[in-house]
């Protein structure tokens, strides 16, 4: 039984992260994989033995305060799932979330989760567009596409990975041509929201972990995934505009 | 000099439409604005009943017609087809019917402070505001911010029309002078569960999360904080004995106590019902009687690509827009007794009036809905992600067909219809602005720019 918990979804979900459940759970469905989605809420206390995929998503600005001290107060539990093999997928805000802070332009400070060795600052606009990353993930690349809107700019400590490099769009901070971070089974990300419809390969990395943690090795049996890869080359000539 | 500027501009609109640019609802407005950046205002003044504004994220145009068709006794200047920026509302004056004695324009939610700040309105009707579009509008709370400056500016004399039902207006407004609130106090058609796109579901004064005793449409119900007794306000204006049992038409009485004004309106749906007490107050607020605002709704029709039924041959395309989250739930709920066993076309665009960003779609509650139609056509310049869509809602991939070309997909969609049946067709903005271009050339419906009543 694989269990996917997205963190605070009513917070966190601006921009239609619940694609990122969806998919996971179908994609597990379909392959009848027991899986079940047990979302927390702003109080509840994560429950590390039974997570094996944590999803945090991004938030508007209002609730990404409310979050940060929320999911600081989930850090030891978040660290000890990480440790047992549980995978994390954060996206844009959860991505800045993270890291150790979020200085914003009055120099105001959002302290994260250091989690990952990142951090994150308030930029000059945002970044907004469809992306294209050539991502590197055990050493095999893919290609990462989507949609990324942030104003942040986030800079991987020395020993953090990148998700991947930047082919077309802004990525990490628009600068170093990284996009998001890779640390084990925690995958950070700007692209936001559903990401994981154009990305199967993504999303059968995660579940791939979530069944190495029960002791399951045996390779995930191929979809038919035609539709994804139509959509995924559509925006990455979108992207490459 | 300005007549000759306002006619160099209504000339540059003709010819735009001659050379086949389509409706040149914006072509004399941005003429006009280059040569005499103050017209908004100067066209404004001139009507003797002034102006009326009205902006929602949801329902601008059905509300706009639906206004104008309770004022029918009255000439008006509107822009009925929807052109809602500045240029748009500039090219809506500049078309004022001689004898218009009053202006009812819709403005788009970011342009309305502008708007505001220029033609100094009579009444503003604020009607919802939902998660939409971020890469274009921001945070939805960002957008508030910019209304409640708004709304601070504000002459004293304003009316202020706004849905009591949305916490996120109610804690812009309350507190505030000449102030009419309308809403829906029917728990019978209300939802005990919110929608995953649902947004603002916590206190605009404490943050708390939100109780509702019930839920109407997204945020949109009869709530309360259980913290720091914020509820909804008293309603001025409401409908009562809602009936949404019909396939295509929804009733309802309108007022402010029980049992007044029955109307029957020709389109279905709640949030229909919202566009229609929203025009009921709005009309209310410049001296139209509820017992006669009533009476006209009965006659209204459906405003172009928002529940439009277009007949081809023995058959019809339903057409509706969806733009957002909660608009396409709605529609979908609206249209689930026409889409059983019928074929559905989803036309997904990203242009810039649709949002670049499609993120959105995975925010609609498409599951129970989608597997209802006999097959799943999809087009649109992002045709492949409404497909994908389609097969996570649980849709068989031999049921989904991707087009490249719109006009084909429509025509497949009305083919797969059958004798007497119908096809539902859902696009986006622009993708419903290129379908009725394809029908108009047929000579099946008018086109949009010729829309006005």
């Amino acid at each position: 039984m694989i269990t996917i918990v997205p963190v605070y979804p009513q917070l966190l979900s601006i921009y239609a992260d619940r694609g990122n459940v969806i998919v996971l759970e179908q994609r597990a469905r379909w392959r009848e994989i027991d899986v079940a989605v047990h979302p927390i809420a702003v109080g509840d206390d994560l429950d590390a033995a039974n997570a094996d995929i944590i999803l945090i998503g991004g938030g508007q600005d209002r609730d990404q305060a409310l979050v940060a001290d929320e999911l600081r107060r989930q850090t030891p539990a978040l660290r000890s799932a990480i440790a047992d093999g549980a995978a994390l997928l954060a996206v844009c805000g959860g991505f800045q979330l993270l890291g150790h802070r979020y200085r914003g332009h009055q120099g105001d400070e959002m302290i994260g989760t250091g989690l990952v060795d990142l951090e994150t600052e308030a930029g000059d606009g945002r970044l907004i567009g469809n992306v294209l990353v050539e991502a590197t993930v055990n050493g095999m690349r893919h290609d990462l596409v989507g949609f990324e809107n942030h104003a942040g700019r986030t800079t991987l400590g020395s020993n953090v990975a990148p998700l991947g490099r930047v082919i077309a769009g802004g990525g990490n901070n628009g600068l170093d041509g990284l996009e998001g971070c890779l640390d084990g089974r925690v995958v950070g990300t700007y692209i936001h929201g559903p990401l994981l419809p154009k990305n199967p390969w993504l999303a059968d990395q995660l579940l791939a972990w979530a069944l190495d943690r029960h002791g399951v090795t045996t390779s995930l049996e191929p979809l038919d995934d035609r539709l994804a890869h139509l959509a995924a080359a559509r925006a990455a000539d979108l992207a490459r505009r | 000099m300005f007549r000759l500027k306002t006619a160099v501009a209504r000339a540059a609109g003709r010819l735009s439409r001659r050379a086949g640019r389509g409706g040149g609802t914006t072509v004399p407005g941005r003429t006009i604005l280059r040569l005499a950046p103050d017209a908004i205002e100067r066209l404004s003044s001139r009507l003797p009943e002034g102006v009326v504004l009205l902006s929602a994220t949801n329902g601008k145009t059905t509300t706009t017609a639906m206004t104008t068709t309770i004022l029918a006794d009255r000439a008006v200047c509107t822009n009925a087809a929807g052109a809602n920026l500045l240029t748009g509302i500039a090219s809506a004056l500049l078309a004022t019917p001689a004898a218009a004695t009053i202006g009812v324009l819709e403005v788009d939610e970011a342009a309305l402070p502008e708007v505001v700040r220029r033609v100094a309105p009579r009444a503003i009707l604020l009607g919802n505001l939902f998660r939409d579009q971020l890469d274009r509008y921001g945070e939805l709370e960002l957008l508030a911010g910019r209304w409640r400056a708004m709304l601070d500016d504000l002459a004293a004399d304003t009316r202020i029309v706004v849905c009591a039902d949305d916490p996120l207006l109610a804690g812009l407004v309350a507190g505030r002078a000449h102030v009419v609130w309308y809403g829906i106090d029917d728990a019978s058609v209300g939802r005990s569960a919110l929608d995953h796109a649902a947004d603002s579901t916590s206190c605009p004064r404490c943050s708390t999360h939100l109780s509702y005793t019930a839920i109407y449409l997204g945020h949109l119900g009869a709530y309360r904080c259980p913290s720091c007794g914020f509820a909804r306000p008293e309603l001025d204006v409401a409908a009562r004995s809602i009936d949404v049992t019909q396939a295509d038409a929804v009733s309802f009485t309108v007022g402010r106590v029980d049992g007044a004004n029955a109307v029957t309106l020709a389109v279905p749906g709640i949030y229909n019902v919202y566009n229609a007490i929203a025009a009921v107050a709005l009309a209310g607020s410049i001296g139209s009687a509820p017992d006669v605002a009533a009476a006209r709704l009965c006659t209204f029709a459906a405003a172009f690509g928002r529940y439009e039924r277009i007949a081809i041959g023995d058959r019809t395309a339903l057409l509706v827009l969806v733009k957002n989250p909660a608009g396409a739930n709605e529609a979908l709920r609206t249209v689930a007794p026409r889409l059983a066993g019928s074929p559905l076309l989803l036309a997904l665009n990203d242009r810039i009036a649709d949002g670049r960003d499609v993120s959105w779609i995975w925010d609609v509650d498409f599951e129970p809905y989608l597997t209802l139609a006999s097959v799943v056509h999809c087009a649109g310049t992002r045709a492949a992600d409404i497909a994908l869509r389609a097969r996570y809602a649980g849709v068989p991939a031999a049921s989904i067909v991707v087009h490249d070309d719109l006009a084909a997909a429509f025509d497949a969609a009305v083919d797969a219809a059958g004798t007497d049946g119908n096809a539902v067709v859902l696009p986006t903005y622009t993708a419903m602005l290129d379908l009725r271009a394809i029908v108009a050339e047929r000579g099946l419906v008018t086109p949009f720019w010729d829309t006005g009543r």
